[in-house]
């Protein structure tokens, strides 16, 4: 396994730098781990979108560095630096400090992110007089603002309203609201807009775009959607059973995947307007967790693989283009491969 | 208009819908209409919708969630019966008064294929029973033998072995599990297949697997699907032809080339305006306002008309009907007095 320079970032020091976080699940049928040596690192107003099918490790991932993994689940290794400040580890209550004010997140269904009890003024005044020094009638001011700059119209008559009250769009636009509460440095959004219509989906990706950019709030998108991704991110990680298969800036990745599997992947989108019979597709489907291959992971779908792949696993390599790295064998310089890798 | 087959203009078309409406009555109980004062109310989930589907083409109908794409799928198998219209399957009427032996003999030729692998199959049923029951059903094959046989075959038809007909549907992925419904709704032989959402819940390698191994059965079987989705783009690979709905109407129906190279409705405009740019040109998209309204109460004349940008107040007070401009179906005002 290469120790890979995990920081692909271009400042000395990034908002978020995640190292070789390995996360496991001890179950009475062995250890399960569903996210190995993943190493990234994002700076402040960067989005990072991170892909991959059901079961990649996408969303433990975002769980891990927020603080949130359920139990039986733990980091087995790696750390997670957050403004320098090596979070994984600390103490419940210095992370709920964290997490809310300067790390928040977003939920792909909205409904059960939001209390159906209570009026969304009281949960949005409840989590920003937690992180702020506020009096009630401040915290509901500030409230209607953030109403209001999630694209809320009367939003002073609509704080007094319960979720169930709104739409889709409009629930999902309160969770937005809510995360920005404390002003955060960093949103993880899991699956945002996948719970919503394409014509909802599309404004909701044009509110986080313009978030990040009036706020400098660097942002984790995590989805399933190539679409979604090619819509808002900077750089795209593509994750394959529990690791990083290829990471590099949207464009890359989109127009030149190395990896075999985003190769794969891209190819098996249909797109409008290419006139093609059948789609190029990838047999098989990702292993489960309890029965990844040794070697790499992808072995036994890619077309490419040698006797290498069936027994060392790679690690992420540089790919010759500046900052796309990916996890093939193909592009290890000791075996003399050019990285000229398709 | 829909393109005849090829073989004469004799041939009906395998399916047309007339004047499709379907209504379901939402109100509360009769006591509490009393006591609320609170009128029946009644949800148009379709109303008046018409297309035509030739043998051996795709028809894809597509549109946003809760704009009745699935209760045509429905009414169109004859799980909800219609609230008004006619189906017509080969030109014969469906869900007439001679409903029996007429709805069996159009039973055993159509099947439909359901969104979620996972919730539609009964768990604790061996795959190979699951694919046996409608052959069981329809009384196709007679003897443990003969549907063994039937089973093992319609399981290679789809891409799976014999012996995984003895497992239960836990042990398999998704994708293996919609291979599983589709070896399921060909067990009968079916001409026509109604196909709701199926890729929806898969992911996009494995969705790329179903839709080539359905495109193959249509080769070789000579099926017709009528296949609803969501995702235009999975339309556009699908369909010969494509109708385009909004709250519970067709507002454009078309041949897939005519509709996706120059939509003419506004809704269609938007649609394809949120398809997300993978070929990174770096097209510069009009935002779009407002969410589909509650189909309870739909806005007047229109449904659209609150979001569109070619709004006047004609599209406040009537509803456009269907009307052909060039190649296409469209219901649109703006479009029929040429002011796009």
């Amino acid at each position: 396994m290469t120790p890979s320079t995990p920081s692909c970032g271009n400042s000395p020091m990034s908002l978020l730098d995640v190292e070789h976080l390995r996360v496991e699940f001890p179950t009475r049928h062995g250890v399960l781990v569903a996210v190995d040596d993943v190493s990234f690192s994002i700076d402040e107003g960067e989005v990072l979108g991170v892909v991959g099918e059901s079961g990649a490790g996408k969303s433990i991932t975002g769980l891990a560095i927020i603080g949130l993994l359920d139990r039986p689940g733990r980091i087995a290794r790696g750390t997670i630096r957050f403004e320098g400040q090596k979070i994984n580890g600390l103490p419940k209550e210095a992370m709920r400090r964290i997490r809310g004010a300067k790390i928040s997140a977003i939920f792909q269904d909205p409904l059960t992110s939001l209390n159906p009890l209570y009026t969304i003024g009281r949960q949005l005044v409840e989590t920003i007089t937690t992180h702020n020094d506020l009096t009630l009638s401040q915290a509901r001011g500030r409230a209607i603002d953030l109403l209001n700059e999630v694209g809320i119209s009367a939003a002073d008559r609509r704080i007094d309203c319960y979720p169930h009250e709104f739409s889709g769009g409009m629930r999902q636009r309160v969770v937005v609201a809510l995360a920005l509460c404390a002003n955060p440095r960093l949103i993880i959004a899991d699956e945002p807009t996948t719970a919503l219509d394409v014509s909802i989906q599309a404004q909701i990706i044009a509110l986080l775009r313009r978030l990040c950019r009036d706020h400098r709030t660097a942002i984790i998108l995590i989805t399933h959607d190539m679409g979604v991704i090619a819509e808002t991110s900077d750089r795209v990680a593509v994750m394959y059973a529990g690791r990083f298969a290829e990471i590099g800036s949207l464009r890359d990745v989109i127009k030149s995947p190395k990896h075999p599997y985003t190769v794969g992947l891209m190819n098996s989108i249909p797109i409008i307007g290419h006139e093609i019979e059948d789609l190029p597709h990838i047999n098989g489907s990702m292993p489960r967790l309890h029965e990844i291959p040794p070697g790499c992971a992808f072995n036994p779908r890619c077309s490419r693989a040698v006797d290498r792949c069936r027994v060392e696993r790679p690690g992420l390599m540089p790919t010759g283009n500046p900052g796309q790295m990916a996890s093939c064998w193909v592009f290890d310089k000791e075996s003399g491969n050019d990285g000229n890798g398709r | 208009m829909t393109e005849t087959a090829g073989n004469g203009a004799a041939s009906p078309p395998l399916l047309e819908v007339r004047w499709l409406s379907k209504h379901f009555d939402i109100s509360r109980s009769w006591l509490k209409r009393i006591l609320t004062g609170q009128p029946r109310m009644v949800l148009n989930a379709v109303d008046g919708v018409s297309f035509k589907i030739e043998r051996g083409e795709t028809f894809g109908l597509v549109g946003e969630s809760g704009c009745g794409k699935s209760t045509v799928a429905r009414v169109v198998v004859g799980l909800y019966h219609p609230t008004r219209g006619e189906i017509l399957f080969e030109g014969r009427k469906m869900h007439g008064r001679s409903r029996g032996t007429m709805q069996a003999q159009v039973d055993c030729r159509m099947q439909m294929i359901f969104q979620d692998p996972y919730a539609s199959m009964d768990p604790r049923w061996r795959v190979r029973n699951i694919i046996a029951e409608p052959i069981r059903a329809f009384k196709l094959a007679k003897g443990r033998s003969a549907i063994r046989q039937r089973v093992a075959e319609l399981l290679i038809q789809v891409g799976l072995s014999p012996t995984d007909g003895e497992k239960y549907p836990h042990e398999f992925s998704g994708g293996q599990r919609q291979r599983i419904s589709i070896a399921r709704a060909l067990s009968i032989n079916p001409d026509f297949l109604v196909c709701d959402e199926p890729t929806s819940a898969l992911d996009v390698s494995v969705q790329a697997q179903i839709l080539n191994l359905m495109k193959e059965l249509q080769r070789r079987l000579g099926l017709t699907y009528l296949f609803i989705s969501h995702n235009l783009a999975v339309i556009h690979h699908v369909s010969d032809q494509v109708g385009v709905m909004y709250l519970g109407r067709l507002c454009e129906v078309a041949a897939k080339r005519t509709l996706f190279n120059r939509p003419q409705h506004p809704y269609t405009r938007l649609l394809l305006d949120t398809v997300p740019d993978l070929d990174m040109t770096n097209r510069q998209r009009q935002p779009v306002g407002g969410e589909v309204p509650n189909p309870i109460n739909p806005p007047p004349g229109c449904a659209f008309h609150p979001r569109c940008p070619e709004a006047c107040d004609r599209c406040s007070i009537e509803a456009p009907q269907l009307r052909s401009s060039e190649e296409t179906l469209v219901a649109c005002h703006a479009v029929e007095e040429g002011r796009l």
